[in-house]
């Protein structure tokens, strides 16, 4: 297997797909840190469902996965944004009718419970130009909007009552938010498969803010965290022979998880102490 | 509009003019009143708990209805508003600094009590620190008038001095219209006390 490696890595069939993810495990978790922010990483599964339902529709229709998909991310972004559904009832809905839809378009048309399937487990390898064009776009849509909406979403979060007292237009900062989130997972469930854009979104940022000292740091860490696993994900699947999506979302969970066990030891070895180690500090309300 | 046009222009000598208000949600719990609060004035509002004193400043800040009198604002007067409860999450990466920066107050230079605590983050500071750290948010802005919701929540004897020592530097450069139901706290603080009726309206 290692020696085949190599060859398979570099191979020009797997550039375009492999740039496509990368740039994919770049940004996906920069707006999961702020999905995060917001407690709203639930929608992000959501916004994948119903995105995943829509590019399945598009295949049955000739359009491709990430253009038919982006219809339906961004459709439930804004009905997210116009009815204010906030909260894990709105998401749960959300990711039954993005299910229940996407299972419905698989048996009824010539598609088929195959491409239904390859949404769910994630069809990297077989990325082309429209997916990595579209990641180039939301690679540059997140480099405008995003410093320009940290600042308003972070403010909206800690200082709820200023953009009302102020009778400020927030509708522009919250929506600019959604179908950013809705975009994002769109094309991330396109490329990646469901659970993989899920898992990329969710997991670099919750570990993110269990570890890093600022939110700056939050970012940096969130963007590192899906990079590195992604990377260690693409490498394994090629040479063990593996589908990519669920090795993707093993590999992301198990860093995770080896970055919390140093954490939570040295939580047990200075208990009571508010800064467990230098430049990571413990959160008030962490279990234990 | 340029933005001299822009700028803040008192009603009068008022930045705030209430006049028989009544307010509440969906009804009144609150009023009739009348008060002003000039530019430089740091009023403090006292009340026993009930009395509706946050559903005054939730009017203030467009957020509980008007049932009748006027509220009026002075024209582009902007608002700085801390509620009662500080939104506190158990888990959030953000430090001191970027709180200040988030509510747009990063550019004044904070006590040096709070300066030593802005590196740390939000979600490992005590409530009495954080609560500071909030009301310093409010006030170390640029907004014309700002509303503070019982700030002395959390606060141990100290920090309370602290903040009746920054609210008294307040005076004459910044309207800040707080409540409390801490009397003696407000006598110190403020440039005038106004006392709200404490039988509940429709008693």
């Amino acid at each position: 297997m290692t020696s085949l490696l190599p060859d398979i890595l570099f191979d020009p069939l797997f550039r375009v797909p492999f740039v496509t993810g990368l740039l994919l495990a770049a940004v996906l978790p920069l707006i999961g840190a702020f999905l995060m922010l917001r407690e709203e990483w639930l929608a992000a599964l959501g916004l994948a469902h119903l995105a995943a339902a829509s590019a399945l529709l598009g295949l049955a229709l000739g359009v491709p996965a990430v253009i038919g998909g982006t219809f339906g991310a961004v459709a439930g972004g804004t009905a997210k944004a116009v009815f204010r559904a906030r909260g894990n009832a709105a998401y749960g809905f959300m990711i039954l009718i993005g299910w229940a839809s996407m299972l419905l378009v698989a048996a009824n048309t010539a598609v088929g419970d195959s491409l239904g399937h390859a949404l769910i487990d994630g069809q990297l390898y077989f990325a082309g130009t429209v997916d990595l064009a579209a990641a180039v776009i939301l690679l540059f849509s997140s480099a405008a909007a995003l410093p320009w909406l940290g600042r308003k979403l972070l403010r909206a979060r800690f200082f709820p009552h200023f953009e009302r007292a102020n009778q400020l237009p927030a509708w522009r900062w919250h929506l600019g938010m959604d179908l950013l989130a809705a975009v994002g997972m769109a094309v991330g469930t396109a490329t990646l498969g469901l659970m993989a854009a899920f898992a990329l979104v969710f997991v670099p940022s919750w570990f993110a803010f269990r570890a890093a000292a600022s939110w700056h740091w939050t970012l940096i860490l969130s963007a590192l965290a899906g990079t590195a696993g992604y990377l260690i994900a693409f490498a394994l699947a090629l040479g063990l022979d593996q589908p990519f999506g669920p090795v993707f979302v093993a590999a992301l969970v198990v860093l995770a998880a080896l970055a919390a066990i140093p954490r939570r030891f040295m939580f047990a070895r200075r208990e009571g102490s508010p800064r467990p180690c230098p430049g990571q500090v413990r959160s008030a309300a962490e279990p234990e | 509009m340029t933005d001299a046009d822009r700028q803040t222009r008192p009603i009068g000598d008022a930045l705030l003019r209430v006049e028989d208000l009544v307010t509440g949600y969906s009804r009144p719990v609150l009023g009739p009143l009348s008060f002003t609060v000039a530019p430089g004035e740091v009023v403090g509002l006292w009340g026993a708990n009930g009395t509706g004193k946050s559903t005054l400043l939730n009017a203030i800040g467009r957020s509980a209805r008007v049932f009748a009198g006027t509220l009026k604002r002075a024209p582009h007067l902007t608002l700085a508003y801390q509620s009662q409860r500080p939104v506190r999450l158990p888990v959030m990466p953000i430090t001191g600094r970027d709180l200040l920066r988030a509510a747009g107050a990063e550019r004044t230079e904070p006590p040096p009590r709070l300066a030593a605590i802005l590196h740390r983050r939000v979600d490992a500071l005590s409530g009495g620190q954080y609560q500071l750290l909030c009301v310093w948010a409010a006030l170390g802005g640029n907004c014309d008038l700002v509303l503070l919701d019982e700030p002395t929540n959390n606060l141990d004897p100290e920090t309370e001095a602290l903040l009746i020592e920054i609210l008294a530097g307040q005076r004459g450069r910044r309207a800040v219209l707080l409540v409390s139901h801490e009397r003696r706290f407000l006598d110190a603080a403020c440039s005038r006390v106004l006392e709200l009726d404490t039988r509940r309206r429709g008693e």
